[in-house]
């Protein structure tokens, strides 16, 4: 390694110091070195003093850590369905093809490499690629030409055109979180006047559940966290948002950062936690600057820090830990897995955070919209809350809007909204599926577009994906497929070995090799899934399968070979290595490979 | 005074469980047999083979990380009326197709849990289309070897290494089915590392993935110890029973 | 399973056997019923198969395969008795899981076979070209992998009982199942 390098890696530690850090130690060497080479990895392990066995185990986790050379300039293009219909897969090929790489290959002179990554939450300004985890959207043939050129030319990404980056809000439709004017500090006053009790009892009024997609009762968890023994408690903000297809988490961190940040101080003060940390999605790293200058900000407005607006006592500071792309992160137990330097394998639980979470203690997390509402509960009141949206689901719901429709975007409504009032804002028509809350979710038909947005009807982290006429909704089952496939930690048998074999099993009918026993097979293995699964990715990996099969199964039927089994691998196919080696082609070279093929 | 033991309903049968025990541990000492492969009684549970789980109350939960409860009904064999046996079979067949598992030519055979697993579960045919991943032998060492042709990812090797040897020599690396154990020394390979023949790790495998050297085939078949008793009618639980040399 | 007068008066129950890469092990296993084949042939008559040297497949009841698709060939074997029969048993290791001729899988094909056929000296390969050698598959597939399979024999070789007690099963119409003693993989 050299000198240079090794000082890198030094100072990284140095700064960081604790194998809590590792992640955030091994992001940073990234950075400048572009990879973590089996040198930095001991220097790294030994400044840590752990064994490099875990520093290999962190490293080949992560998606955004490389232990093989990657490039200086390091292009991954979101691969999710929503950036397919806007025909990423061409530009990805046109790129390719330009820069004369095969996916994943690093170019000779070591310069670039091209890959495909899970959703990067751009859903609404797509196609859209990462290049060295900075986002580029808006992604046209012309626009893979000019990043050709920049890479042949090797200048430094910092100096390519700032409209490659420029991310807009879209925010399409504005209620009660996002529209109103906000004053900066005035939640913080608010829940000080109200006191810690004051403010807890006013989160129960509102009857505030989690907008991360397990709805769980905020004030619940707030309560039984302020309860549990222990001295020192914690407030995580996640912000991992990797569902695929949301992106309403990005647009908060963008515009509402001080609502968050206010909302974790506010968290703190009632579960009486002097610390937080946000977990940021890797895929979001252009956010950190901006939110540091923001905290810098709050912290000089006595916003944040010691004695928060002249509370004494009211002590609370925010950190921000940056992911390296693995969605299982935004599981709350694989999150604080992650925080401490860990790969982001789910905990056996119970015990819950809330007793046992970061560093062993006891610790809330919760998802950013969450976190920006208790500033709306702190400011109006639980009760004022609790009468928005339905019954049993209070206020209005940030959803990220993208697919087929004229206007994606961010659209906020009272909990309680039609689907189908959603695709007529967002212009969507002759829509054949929408689906809710990611590939997690589910995928509704248009006779169910009368159902209600809500807790107790459909609900929704916010993912909100229209296909509209000529989708082909057994690719965006695939999609679905190739990226728990891609996801899944790897933990538990069901999951890491029943993602791939769901993934396999739709290739193979994809490659119009499938039959009945490959649907019996998906539904067999979903349902295995579901009951089986150490976590929610595996339990939901099952779901597109479930949904798709069930309300579209011509979208099946129509690529299944008539018979009822068709031989694993394409049989002629498995010939080729030996016909080159060989050097035959004759008939006995071959196989017949038609369905029924009796010979 | 002591809490009196309280009891779990084991498919109807009352099973006695003392507080802070897992419903597998609780079992597994009334001779209750749950199948698990990742279960250690020293080193406590992990939760990753998922073969431990049962109803409890209505819903799935692996028996192995659930503490015992008065008043839990617990299903074990069937599954809310259905058999549990093909759920169990699935899971058994995924493991085999992961990795390159051949038992004719495997030391560990007769004396593997997986295998055993699968005797049990009525497993014929691995079903599944095979993976054949590219895996490797290490035969650095002088006395273990390491194949992880067979390794089934319990980590039964990396917490013993760590929390009972204190030594630290395997982890796991990677994500998804590219998971895979890896070994501390500079060449990765397990001859660079302190690892002795006498450590805890070396003997808590179930399956055929550590192997000490020279000890191949002892027994012989007929005489091995899933021969003798298939394993959900061992006497006594797994891992007190000295290791078949 | 003893013969009765009444059996006379039935079809015999058709049998064609193969063994595809396999050791013929399991073919030396059936034969270990040893004297129980006499029974057996009140009931069952073979087709195809190595014991009768019958060369192609007609129309019969059940097929017994032993070993897995290395080259072209056993597919075409497989898909005979595949096409002819109306029960399919996969039988033994390598018919099953690709057994030991599978240890290869992992490996390019293309590499083994320039390494089996390098000249004396070591400076190039002569790997065949004449077109009535089946070709090798890039790997070794069991036989469900290739064609539906309806039960499975595991053993390697499953004993002569095993096999036994399968067809036992199998003909009088019972749910073929094995008791622990008979069940093994190895």
């Amino acid at each position: 390694m050299m000198a240079a390098d090794s000082n890198v890696v030094a100072e990284n530690v140095r700064r960081r110091a604790e194998p809590t850090q590792l992640l955030q130690i091994l992001r940073e060497a990234q950075e400048e070195l572009g990879w973590i080479s089996p040198e930095a990895a001991r220097a790294i392990a030994s400044a840590l003093d752990v064994p490099v066995t875990r520093v290999q185990s962190v490293v080949q986790f992560y998606s955004f850590l490389y232990d093989e050379p990657r490039g200086r300039y390091r292009i991954l293009f979101s691969d999710n369905i929503t950036y397919r219909m806007l025909g990423n897969r061409g530009l990805f090929e046109h790129m390719l093809k330009r820069l004369k790489l095969k996916r994943g290959e690093v170019s000779a002179d070591g310069a670039v490499s091209v890959d495909l990554t899970s959703c990067t939450g751009m859903c609404d300004q797509g196609p859209a690629l990462l290049v060295n985890n900075r986002p580029v959207t808006r992604m046209t043939a012309r626009r893979v030409d000019e990043i050709c050129d920049l890479v042949r030319d090797g200048l430094p990404v910092s100096e390519w055109p700032a409209d490659f980056f420029r991310v807009e809000d879209h925010i399409r439709r504005a209620d009660g979180l996002l529209g109103p004017r906000y004053e900066p500090g005035s939640a913080l006053k608010a829940a000080i006047a109200l006191g810690r009790q004051g403010m807890l009892d006013e989160m129960k009024r509102s009857n505030l559940r989690g907008r991360g997609g397990a709805g769980f009762v905020t004030s619940v968890k707030w309560e039984s966290c302020r309860n549990a023994p222990g001295a020192d408690r914690f407030v995580v903000c996640n912000a991992d948002e990797g569902e695929p297809g949301t992106f309403k988490d990005r647009v908060l961190l963008s515009s509402f950062a001080e609502r968050v940040f206010e909302g974790m101080a506010i968290a703190g003060f009632v579960i009486g936690a002097g610390k937080g940390l946000v977990y940021l999605r890797g895929e979001y790293q252009y956010l950190l600057e901006p939110l540091e200058t923001k905290l810098q900000a709050m912290r000089r407005e006595r916003l944040l820090g010691a004695s928060i607006c002249g509370a004494q006592g009211f002590d609370f500071d925010i950190e921000i830990h940056l992911g390296a792309g693995a969605y299982i992160c935004g599981e709350e137990s694989a999150l604080i897995e992650s925080l401490e330097g860990k790969p982001g394998k789910p905990r056996i639980r119970p015990p819950y955070p809330v007793t046992v979470g970061y560093l062993g203690k006891p610790t809330v997390v919760d998802n950013v919209e969450t976190l920006a509402n208790a500033t709306d509960i702190a400011l109006h009141g639980g009760r004022d809350f609790a009468g928005r949206g339905t019954r049993h689901s209070s206020g209005s719901k940030v959803l990220s809007v993208s697919g087929d429709c004229a206007r994606p975007g961010i659209y906020e409504y009272p909990f309680g909204v039609r689907i189908q009032q959603v695709l007529e804002d967002c212009g969507a028509s002759d829509v054949v599926a929408v689906q809710i809350s990611g590939p997690s979710g589910v995928c509704l038909t248009p006779d169910e577009f009368r159902r209600q947005i809500a807790f107790e009807d459909v609900p929704s982290s916010g993912g909100f994906m229209v296909f509209g006429k000529d989708r082909d909704v057994f690719n965006v089952a695939r999609n679905f497929a190739h990226f728990f496939a891609h996801e899944s930690c790897g933990f538990c048998t069901p999951c890491r070995t029943g993602t791939a074999l769901i993934r396999d099993a739709l290739d193979k009918i994809a490659d119009g090799r499938g039959s009945r026993y490959e649907i019996n097979e998906l539904v067999r293995l979903a349902d295995l899934l579901k009951r089986t699964s150490h976590c929610g990715l595996g339990q939901t990996a099952g779901n597109p399968i479930r949904d798709t099969w069930l309300k579209f199964r011509p979208a099946y039927e129509r690529r299944l070979i008539r018979g009822d089994f068709d031989p694993a691998v394409d049989l002629d196919a498995a010939l080729a290595r030996a016909r080159e080696i060989s050097g035959r082609d004759d008939a006995g070279a071959h196989i017949d490979t038609r369905i029924g093929a009796k010979a | 005074m002591t809490a009196p033991d309280s009891t779990i309903l084991i498919d109807d049968v009352p099973v006695p469980f003392k507080p802070g025990q897992t419903i597998l541990e609780a079992a597994l000492e009334a001779g209750v047999f749950i199948p698990h492969l990742c279960f250690h009684p020293e080193l406590g549970a992990h939760g990753s083979c998922r073969l431990c789980n049962v109803i409890v109350n209505g819903r799935n939960i692996s028996a192995c990380t659930m503490k015992a409860a008065s008043g839990q009904e617990i299903e074990v064999d069937t599954w809310l009326g259905e058999s549990a046996q093909a759920y169990r079979r699935t899971l058994v067949q995924m493991l085999f197709v992961e990795g390159n598992h051949f038992c004719p030519s495997c030391e560990k055979s007769g004396n593997c849990q997986l295998q055993a697993l699968g005797y049990d579960s009525e497993m014929m045919t691995p079903h599944f289309v095979e993976f054949y991943p590219h895996r490797p032998v290490d035969a650095s060492h002088p006395d273990v070897l390491l194949d992880l042709n067979r390794c089934i990812l319990c980590e039964l090797c990396v917490r013993a290494s760590r929390d009972m040897d204190g030594k630290s020599v395997f982890a796991l690396a990677g994500r998804g089915m590219a998971s895979h154990i890896v070994v501390n020394s500079p060449s990765g390979k397990l001859g660079d590392t302190n690892f002795s023949a006498t450590d805890k790790a070396a003997h808590v495998c179930p399956v055929g993935a550590i192997l000490i050297k020279r000890v191949g085939f002892a027994k012989p078949i007929g005489q091995r110890r899933y021969d003798l008793e298939p394993i959900s009618e061992e006497a006594t639980p797994r891992r007190e029973v000295e290791e078949a040399k | 399973m003893s013969a009765t007068a009444k059996t006379s008066a039935l079809p015999k129950v058709r049998a064609a056997t193969t063994s595809l890469a396999g050791c013929f092990g399991c073919h030396m296993s059936f034969l270990d019923i040893d004297e129980r084949i006499l029974d057996l042939m009140q009931i069952v008559e073979f087709d195809r198969s190595p014991l009768t040297d019958i060369k192609h497949c007609g129309p019969c009841d059940i097929a017994l395969i032993e070993g897995g698709c290395c080259n072209a060939e056993n597919v075409h074997v497989l898909r005979e008795l595949r096409a002819n029969a109306k029960i399919l048993v996969a039988v033994g290791a390598c018919a099953i899981n690709g057994g030991l001729p599978a240890l290869r899988n992992s490996l390019d094909v293309g590499d083994i076979l320039n390494e089996v056929y390098r000249t004396p000296d070591g400076a190039a390969s002569n790997v065949p070209k004449d077109p009535e050698l089946p070709l090798l598959f890039d790997k070794v597939y069991p036989v469900n992998e290739v064609v539906r399979v309806d039960y499975f024999i595991p053993g390697c070789p499953p004993s002569g009982d095993t096999i036994w007690k399968f067809l036992n099963d199998l003909i009088l119409g019972r749910m073929p199942r094995l008791d622990p003693q008979l069940m093994h993989y190895d």
